[in-house]
């Protein structure tokens, strides 16, 4: 008897498993024929180090669907998935939202999950627009600047909002040197990283094609990201008046702190992953005075778009909006924009709406113009092309240097 | 020359962030003869504890301390109550892969409870470095190594001359035999996990204000280095600890700075590798042979 109840417990279970299984796949292939709003779905660090990004990319998205849906024509459904910052959760957050019936795909918001999750929306042609992916290995097809190799064939469907990385690189170089920011530049990378590795490479290129002066070159991992005393010495030592920190803020703040310790205070140069550094809680801001940082958004713009935006948010989460989220926010319209130009309707399959859109964004005379540049366009690489903005922390805000 | 007093320095500094750490490894490995993994996540606690009181509630930094040390004291024992001492009696992989989920287990709790977002650790011991003739200290430099000679000679004491110092030996030499000779071996043991939390306390404290970066994965690099550092100086010996984590400390900044930035880590471990095959035992260990 006991036996008995043991294996029929068992089928029960194993049962109840396949049922659970089978029931979302089905509807996720499928156009649904009743559907009245395009499923946008997305990946990002919604906890861990990195969160800030996430939070404010699915916090910014979720201001502009309502916006669109509001005006009536184009409707929205969002989903925002964690994925810590990590490849495989991403993979997996992914997943869950193929199952939930995701239509269009805007991608993950990290650069190391992006390369990821494109591979699997590329292989699944599933239309992808990140935000903030920034990585050339997201597109793929670009060629390594040192090596002139292209690693990863171009995923045909992965779009970015964002710069790439390279370009973040060469902007920055060009910047300091019309500029004359620095006479003697030292640089820090995280040589374990995708995102500051990229951007390092190409500002090391551009730096040497005009004759910038690169007195100290160090590199930390994720596992030596406490202590930068011989890094700070270095560049010290070498008598730099400017370091250039290719990297996210969690490092930088650090770096801040410690060179404040011994009494070095260079001026920092950071990208836009040096966004956020004023939110860190705890984060004496005075230490950040003066640093500056090349991005595509200013949240004390002038213009109308930008304060309406920078007022819900505000309203809506208490903070001011970085970068990312402005990314976040010009994600969603260029989608709208390019759906609406295009005709589609929900009731199209991802596959579809896939096609559809890569035929708009590489189309010549489609152009957006977001928070984050105006007249946004993309070329068959998947590259955007837009103006940088430089801009520095005074008395904790961020003012444009232009 | 100066520059390499420096360096010394510095890497004095990042060394004896890890003897702290290690002293507490070694602790409980010498005597309960276990990996404490989790030993990384206790020292998060910890600090997290001190950042909330000092921060958030505006208590003094010594309170602040000592609330820490109530409350990773009571958290090690409660971890050992509840994860490790049911298996006394199992072989000790399974404990090695329990510690393993303690270790995580205290991670996501703390990524639930208190965000992900970075935590700026405030400075505690105040800014101000000393300096003379080029060369600075930063207060918690000296802070740090004061407190590990201070805690190392006291656990050297405690465990050579007390009561339960001596329990704690004959536990650690035989199990059966302690208990035979009237020793309560599950409190000993557990009195063992709670001067290794508190230790654990302190060195979350000060690893936090020498770096204050404070995110729930916080203690878990600078405890695997802390590990190795106790291998290093030969586990179970407390003197090794804090030899093996100063020099790991001063090598791993010797490397960054005059080989390479890249490679300071590979350095490091390809040192312990050679010391490990000259010395099994580590720099300090005992050498005990197994009888059959």
């Amino acid at each position: 008897m006991k036996k008995f109840l043991t294996i029929a417990l068992a089928l029960v279970l194993a049962l109840g498993c396949l049922a659970g299984c089978g029931e979302p796949a089905t509807s996720s292939t499928s156009g649904d024929a009743a559907a009245t709003a395009f499923k946008i779905g997305g990946t990002g660090p919604l906890t861990g180090g990195a969160a800030i990004y996430g939070t404010a990319v699915a916090n910014a998205a979720k201001i502009a669907v309502e916006e669109i849906n509001a005006k009536g024509g184009i409707q929205f459904e969002l989903r925002y998935e964690d994925d810590a910052h990590d490849a495989e959760k991403a993979v997996n957050a992914y997943n869950i939202l193929k199952d939930w019936g995701m239509q269009i795909f805007m991608g993950s918001v990290t650069s190391a999950p992006g390369v990821a999750t494109s591979a699997e929306a590329n292989a699944d042609n599933i239309f992808f627009l990140t935000p903030s992916g920034s990585s050339t290995d997201v597109l793929g097809g670009v060629a390594d600047p040192l090596t002139g190799t292209v690693s990863i064939p171009r995923k045909s469907n992965v779009f970015q909002i964002c710069f790439t990385d390279p370009n973040q690189g060469l902007a920055s170089a060009q910047y300091i040197a019309d500029k004359a920011l620095g006479q003697k530049i030292a640089v820090i990378y995280k040589n374990d990283d995708v995102y500051s590795t990229g951007i390092y490479n190409s500002f090391a290129a551009k730096a040497a094609e005009l004759n910038l002066n690169i007195v100290s070159t160090t590199t930390f991992t994720t596992d030596s990201q406490t202590d930068f005393s011989v890094q700070i010495a270095a560049a010290k030592d070498a008598g730099a008046d400017l370091i250039f920190l290719p990297m996210y803020y969690d490092a930088a703040s650090l770096i801040l702190t410690q060179a404040d310790a011994i009494g070095y205070a260079p001026k920092f140069f950071g990208v836009d992953g040096m966004d956020g550094i004023l939110a860190v809680e705890g984060f004496d801001t005075a230490l950040a005075e003066g640093v500056m940082l090349l991005t595509p958004f200013a949240a004390d713009a002038e213009d109308e778009a930008t304060q309406n935006f920078v007022a819900k948010y505000e309203a809506a989460y208490g903070e001011t909006p970085n970068q990312f989220a402005a990314d976040a926010y010009d994600t969603v319209y260029a989608i709208a924009a390019a759906l609406e130009k295009a005709g589609a309707t929900p009731d199209m399959t991802a596959s579809q709406l896939c096609d559809v859109l890569v035929a708009q964004f590489t189309s010549a005379d489609f152009a957006v113009d977001g928070l984050t540049g105006a007249g946004m366009t993309w070329s068959a690489t998947g590259e955007v092309s837009k103006a940088p903005k430089g801009m520095m922390i005074q008395d904790g805000k961020y003012v444009s240097m232009d | 020359m100066l520059a390499f007093l420096n360096h010394v320095i510095n890497g004095i500094s990042l060394g004896s962030v890890y003897a702290i750490i290690a002293l507490g490894y070694t602790m409980v490995y010498g005597i309960a003869k276990m990996l404490n993994f989790a030993h990384g996540d206790v020292i998060m606690v910890g600090a997290y504890i001190c950042f909330f009181a000092v921060a958030s509630y505006g208590l003094h930094p010594i309170l602040g301390v000592l609330l820490a040390m109530l409350v990773c004291t009571i958290l090690g024992m409660v971890i050992e109550r509840l994860a490790y001492k049911p298996l006394r009696q199992a072989p000790s992989l399974a404990v090695l892969i329990t510690a393993i989920g303690m270790s995580y287990f205290l991670q996501n709790s703390a990524q639930l409870m208190w965000g992900t977002n970075q935590k700026m650790f405030p400075a505690i011991f105040g800014k101000t470095p000393f300096s003379f003739g080029g060369i600075t200290i930063s207060v918690t430099t000296v802070v740090t190594i004061i407190a590990c000679v201070v805690i190392m000679l006291a656990l050297t004491w405690f465990t050579g001359n007390t009561k339960m110092g001596k329990a704690m030996r004959a536990c650690s030499e035989d199990k059966a035999a302690a208990q035979l000779m009237g020793i309560n071996v599950n409190t000993t043991i557990s009195i063992t996990f709670a001067i290794g939390s508190a230790l654990a306390a302190v060195a979350g404290v000060l690893l936090c204000s020498a770096y204050p970066n404070l995110v729930p994965t916080t203690g878990s690099m600078p405890g695997i280095k802390a590990f190795t550092a106790a291998v290093f100086g030969g586990i179970g010996s407390i003197p090794g600890a804090l030899l093996g984590g100063v020099l790991l400390g001063v090598i791993e900044i010797m490397a960054k700075a005059y080989i390479s930035t890249q490679l300071s880590d590979a350095i490091v471990f390809a040192v312990l590798i050679i010391v490990l095959l000259v010395k099994p035992t580590g720099l300090l260990g005992k050498k005990i042979r197994e009888k059959v």
